[in-house]
């Protein structure tokens, strides 16, 4: 099947999720960090939240991550330079990983900020009337229950981070499109390649779309659906 | 940081702005006129006519445009019968593809966008239109289409600048737009700030200047949604 270059498409497919995935991890981070900066008391932490996900929204994610790819290699061994240490290679894996999941933590940011709003400030008041402290208020009773407000604007960011991962293929990185490109120019049949290529990311949509609809269903078992 | 190559860039970055703003007008254009009757579609109660078009931005949706894109750019030359027909001339072109693919691109997610805002549409519009005597063409015409993509002018804002940052993957398919220009000053200078630098602020005031546009446009279209801020003046002359 596909002149024998399935294995190879899939050892690729195996790149794309775990970039994906670990991106995602570190979007969700740089998100809440933001969205509880966004929220908090403090002037100083505001500002640098709103820099961050105006300067980040600005931009398309490909010349950001052409920017932060390259110019933290660049700041980096400057850093290494002044320190006296060796000269530091950057995996253009951690690169990519790190950029794609700095860029969407600051569209998580938004999403994770509406859904922290979305929980009725009651929760957190009586929490604190308990004499709970403010970070475990945070932990155990808003955040368990903003996840069901953040479903819907997560999964859309998933996904968009999902398509987002084939720009690694330009990075250099040797996803899933970047192995398509190499097995197109080796048979001459780009056509085959580039659509096996999209079928696989319309599964790997398609079965996001399923279990995040589950998952939306289960956080949201104890709310009462409105009946007109 | 240093100016001179930055200002010896300047040049090629103006044009590389002419090819990001051809290419994002002219995919705009063809993707609106496509996405007001597909949306019409959509929201159609006959399935013949919704089902084809939901078909149609779910693949469109769910895979990358980079993959889309290279489909039609690379893929595609490999049928003979392809490159012999007369189509070929359009689709070796690295700007009908890239037109193609942001275009049909845009128009999955503005059909989906148009069509929510169908869809949101208070019956008692329709229910209103209806006793007046208009259907079928008219109704969508007069009263549904102006206002539901007037609701839908917020979303449409967000994709508008969405397919402008999308316009970046052009620099992929031999198109020589701002990220291609910034690609080129890199390769020859390894600078970075003054190369993906200088985009990324190019990018980033473009950005904001849509979004501004957009401003203007909800407040001019939007007026009658927006928060009464003041008392009506009918009602401080008959007290």
């Amino acid at each position: 099947m596909l002149h024998g270059y399935l294995p190879a498409i899939l050892e690729g497919l195996g790149l794309t999720l775990r970039v994906s995935v670990l991106s995602l991890a570190i979007a969700c981070v740089f998100g809440l960090i933001g969205a509880v900066a966004k929220l908090s008391g403090s002037r100083a932490a505001r500002w640098s939240a709103d820099i961050y996900t105006t300067l980040i929204r600005g931009m398309p994610e490909l010349v950001l991550m052409l920017l932060i790819f390259y110019g933290g290699q660049i700041g980096i061994n400057a850093l290494a330079e002044s320190q006296g240490w060796d000269y530091i290679d950057v995996p253009p894996f951690l690169a990519g990983v790190l950029t794609i999941g700095f860029i969407f933590g600051a569209y998580l940011t938004e999403t994770f900020r509406g859904a922290i709003l979305a929980v009725p400030r009651g929760q957190a008041e009586a929490a604190l009337a308990f004499a709970m402290p403010r970070a475990l208020v945070l932990w155990r009773i808003v955040l368990p229950q903003m996840v069901r407000h953040a479903i819907p604007g997560f999964a859309n960011n998933w996904l968009i981070m999902l398509k987002a991962s084939a720009l690694v293929s330009i990075i250099g990185l040797d996803d899933m499109v970047h192995r398509a490109g190499l097995a197109a120019a080796s048979t001459r049949s780009p056509f085959t390649f580039y659509v096996a290529v999209a079928l696989i990311y319309l599964t790997l949509t398609s079965i996001s779309i399923f279990l995040l609809s589950r998952l939306e269903a289960r956080y949201s078992l104890g709310v009462k659906k409105v009946q007109f | 940081m240093d100016w001179q190559v930055i200002l010896e860039s300047l040049p090629p970055y103006a044009q590389g702005i002419r090819t990001t703003f051809i290419l994002l007008g002219i995919s705009l254009l063809s993707s609106l006129a496509l996405a007001i009757p597909l949306a019409v579609a959509r929201v159609s109660p006959k399935s013949w006519l919704s089902c084809p078009v939901w078909l149609f931005t779910y693949v469109l949706r769910g895979t990358p445009l980079l993959v889309q894109l290279f489909i039609l750019y690379h893929g595609l030359a490999q049928f003979e019968s392809v490159r012999e027909s007369a189509a070929w001339v359009l689709l070796r072109n690295p700007w009908f593809c890239a037109w193609l693919a942001f275009t049909l691109n845009s128009t999955a997610y503005t059909t989906e966008i148009f069509a929510g805002a169908l869809k949101a549409t208070y019956i008692g519009e329709i229910e209103a239109a209806r006793s007046y005597g208009l259907s079928g063409i008219k109704l969508y015409t007069r009263v549904l289409l102006p206002s539901a993509l007037r609701r839908a002018l917020p979303q449409y804002s967000n994709e508008v600048v969405g397919l402008m940052h999308a316009t970046a993957i052009a620099s992929t398919v031999t198109l020589v737009d701002i990220t291609r220009v910034a690609r080129d000053v890199y390769a020859n200078s390894l600078l970075v700030t003054e190369s993906f630098g200088v985009a990324a602020v190019i990018y980033f005031v473009l950005t904001f200047t849509l979004v501004g546009v957009f401003k203007l446009l909800e407040r001019r279209f939007l007026r009658h949604l927006q928060p009464q801020t003041q008392r009506p003046q009918a009602a401080s002359a008959n007290p």
